[in-house]
């Protein structure tokens, strides 16, 4: 399942950061920042809870990168 | 500008009018030492606070060394240093000051120019007239429901594909092909949405949902390109991720060892952070993408539909390029070309064949009746008798017609003269007496010679033409076109083969593209580096197989478009190499001590500024080189 999420974030190093941060949760099997457009795509494992997967990747992304938004 | 950005305009415009005001304080008078620390306090505090509460999060989430941590160390050890010794505060704020000034006017630009480039592309219609019980609704396009009967006026777009179910009207499809080629439509004909409406009132039936219709997949496709990264993206994601430590690591080398040496661990300490400072690689992390970003945009108001940053990369290194023949290069029509040893005038000729072909769907009946062009009348036709693969005898006004090839003059025992041009000859005999022959052909598309001669002015090596057609006529046309290499008589699993053995002979690292018209040569646009698909306005099948979609059929676009993308990879080999080059130079002038903050702050923000504004030439697909200048450049406004 894949889907498709907005973002806010500064710069593009960040944006990088973020898109490490998101592949490395749990539960996530790939995940693509695009800077220019501000979407995170994220492509969940089979059987994945999005919901639950999203707030995991929310919180890795805050640590790496604190002034950034993803809007579920 | 956006709130965030406007609340740090105000702290900017307020920091500096303090910092002047500050600055006609004298330094002897009564505020000295402390409070006059304090009063500079302030403007730092305005300008600074949100810098040193991310850099204090960074060290809590172990995230210690980015730029705010550094920032926050220069100035603070810049003020510390003032209060200690000189008294002077003015760099601190400063350099913090300018160090804003730099990250606003980044954002400011990247914003700015991601919303151009949107905008570019910005053909979603914004709404349609639904006509329901005899009354016009304007309503959302995504409202209307497949059926529906929607009503596009002149000077409208129309918002959703569908079939014309009465009106005429001349149709732009400019914001789809890059070109105002007009198109005449009418009763029955299937329209596509993105197109405007420049004369009369058009009714239409909707086929799909404003989703699925043909301009929303195309804005869906321009706009999520740039997820597909290329490879100059990715080397440069995965250089940052090793450059970072590597340059920690030289500041905190830089900061401890010399002063070890002499002491002089203030300088050396300053040095460092301004080392740091430079190093940031911003400039190239923004500055790459936002080329390809450009670049599929500028491409895409081209009418040239790049599905990822790796396609347009790949596009600048084609080097064999291999083109189907019908349909890609010539029209895939057959038309009448020519009428030989007719002792009646061609017209004449001409309405026989007409009138003997009447009756057959035969693409070269169509053909003929075409090129007739009057209304027949069928009366004087009789005894039609139609000789399968052969052709057709008939009696035309009492005369005995026959019309048909080889085989038929052979059978009728006709004296027929062969034709040394290439095509479908049909012979034409009258009452026993051979009365000429009339030659049908697949004509050329009229750029297409155009094309070929503008792909290698582009740096394509070799051009190839595959085609299922027999020898004669495709090395005919190839001679005729300029093309190197051509197969014929092929089925289409030898296509693929053909392209198999062509990839094996590539040179280098050049790509190899065939361009075809998309449906029927799926297998073929999957097994080239890169597929091109023409014409596909409108054509699901043909947007979704292959990697690059001409909106037109015009075979011209080919070129424009590996110009564009030779543009933008020309633009990101500049920024790498600019932005690489300054920062070294500027990161030796540092550790020699012969760098300050501002010279930082302009190797760190400037570099990126000119980065970005670099990048933003992407957008424009350049001056045509080579073959004369084809249809037109968009004029896309930055």
């Amino acid at each position: 399942m894949k889907k498709t999420y907005k973002i806010e974030v500064d710069c593009a190093n960040c944006a990088n950061k973020m898109e490490e941060a998101a592949k490395k949760a749990a539960g996530v099997a790939d995940a693509t920042v695009n800077f220019m457009t501000q979407k995170m795509i994220v492509v969940f494992e089979d059987g994945a809870d999005a919901a639950a997967v999203m707030q995991d990747v929310v919180s890795r992304c805050k640590k790496v990168e604190e002034d950034c938004e993803i809007y579920l | 500008m956006t709130k965030k950005q406007k609340k740090m305009l105000i702290r900017i415009l307020v920091t500096a009018a303090l910092l002047i005001g500050l600055h006609f304080v004298p330094e002897d008078g009564p505020l000295q030492g402390i409070p006059l620390f304090l009063m500079y306090l302030v403007p730092y505090g305005i300008i600074g606070y949100d810098i040193l509460r991310k850099a204090w999060k960074g060290i809590r989430n172990r995230q210690v060394f980015d730029e705010n941590f550094l920032m926050a160390v220069a100035t603070v050890g810049a003020l510390a240093i003032g209060l200690l010794k000189t008294g002077d505060y003015v760099e601190a704020v400063a350099v913090m000051l300018f160090y804003q000034i730099g990250e606003l006017f980044q954002s400011y630009a990247v914003g700015k120019s991601r919303r151009n480039i949107s905008e570019l592309m910005d053909i979603r219609p914004d709404y349609a007239n639904i006509e329901r019980d005899g009354q016009l609704e304007r309503v959302d396009p995504d409202e209307v429901e497949t059926g529906s009967l929607i009503v596009v006026n002149p000077g409208e777009k129309i918002p959703i594909d569908g079939i014309v179910e009465s009106g005429n009207a001349v149709l732009n499809t400019g914001a789809l092909t890059g070109e105002s080629m007009p198109r005449e439509v009418r009763n029955g004909d299937e329209v596509v949405s993105g197109c405007i409406n420049m004369s009369g009132v058009l009714r239409i039936r909707t086929t799909r949902e404003f989703g699925e219709s043909t301009v929303s997949k195309i804005l869906d496709l321009v706009e999520n390109a740039s997820n597909r990264k290329s490879r100059s993206e990715n080397f440069i994601s995965r250089f940052a991720k090793y450059y970072t430590p590597a340059v920690v690591f030289g500041a905190l080398a830089l900061a401890v060892i010399p002063p070890l040496f002499d002491g002089q661990w203030g300088e050396w300490i300053y040095r460092a952070l301004t080392f740091l400072v430079i190093s940031c690689p911003c400039a190239l992390v923004i500055s790459i993408p936002l080329s390809f970003f450009a670049g599929i945009g500028g491409a895409g108001k081209a009418g040239i539909l790049v599905k990822g940053s790796n396609y347009l990369e790949a596009l600048s290194k084609t080097g064999i390029m291999v083109f189907d023949k019908t349909g890609t290069l010539t029209r895939g029509e057959f038309e009448v070309t020519a009428i030989h040893h007719s002792p009646l005038a061609e017209e004449e000729l001409l309405e026989y064949a007409a009138l003997a072909e009447a009756s057959s769907s035969h693409p070269i009946a169509v053909s003929i009746r075409k090129a007739h062009g009057k209304a027949l009348d069928l009366s004087r036709v009789t005894d039609v008798a139609e000789t399968g693969g052969c052709g057709v005898t008939v009696r035309i006004d009492g005369r005995d017609v026959a019309a048909g090839n080889d085989r038929l003059m052979e059978k009728l025992g006709i004296a027929y003269r062969a034709c040394h041009r290439t095509g479908t000859i049909v012979h034409m005999a009258i009452d026993g007496e051979y009365a000429g022959h009339i030659v049908i052909s697949d004509v050329d598309k009229p750029t297409a010679k155009e094309a070929v001669e503008a792909l290698k002015a582009n740096g394509v090596r070799q051009t190839v033409m595959l085609t299922g057609d027999g020898k004669a006529v495709a090395e005919e046309t190839a001679a005729r076109l300029g093309i190197d290499r051509v197969y014929s008589g092929l089925l289409p699993a030898d296509k693929v083969s053909r392209v198999e053995e062509l990839l094996e002979s590539k040179q280098g690292k050049e790509i190899l593209a065939f361009a075809g018209d998309g449906i029927n040569d799926a297998p073929v646009l999957s097994r080239a580096d890169l597929g091109i698909a023409m014409g596909a306005l409108g054509s699901d099948a043909a947007i979704e197989a292959a990697d690059i979609v001409l909106m037109d059929d015009n075979p011209l676009k080919i070129a424009k478009a590996i110009r564009i993308a030779r543009k933008c990879m020309r633009i990101v080999y500049e920024n790498i190499v600019f932005a690489i080059g300054i920062k070294a130079v500027c990161l030796l002038l540092s550790a020699l001590g012969l760098a300050n903050m501002g010279l930082a702050i302009f190797a760190d923000v400037g570099v990126m500024i000119i980065a970005v504004l670099n990048a933003i030439r992407a957008l424009f697909p350049g001056k045509e080189r080579g073959a004369q200048h084809g249809k037109g450049t968009p004029a896309a406004s930055a």
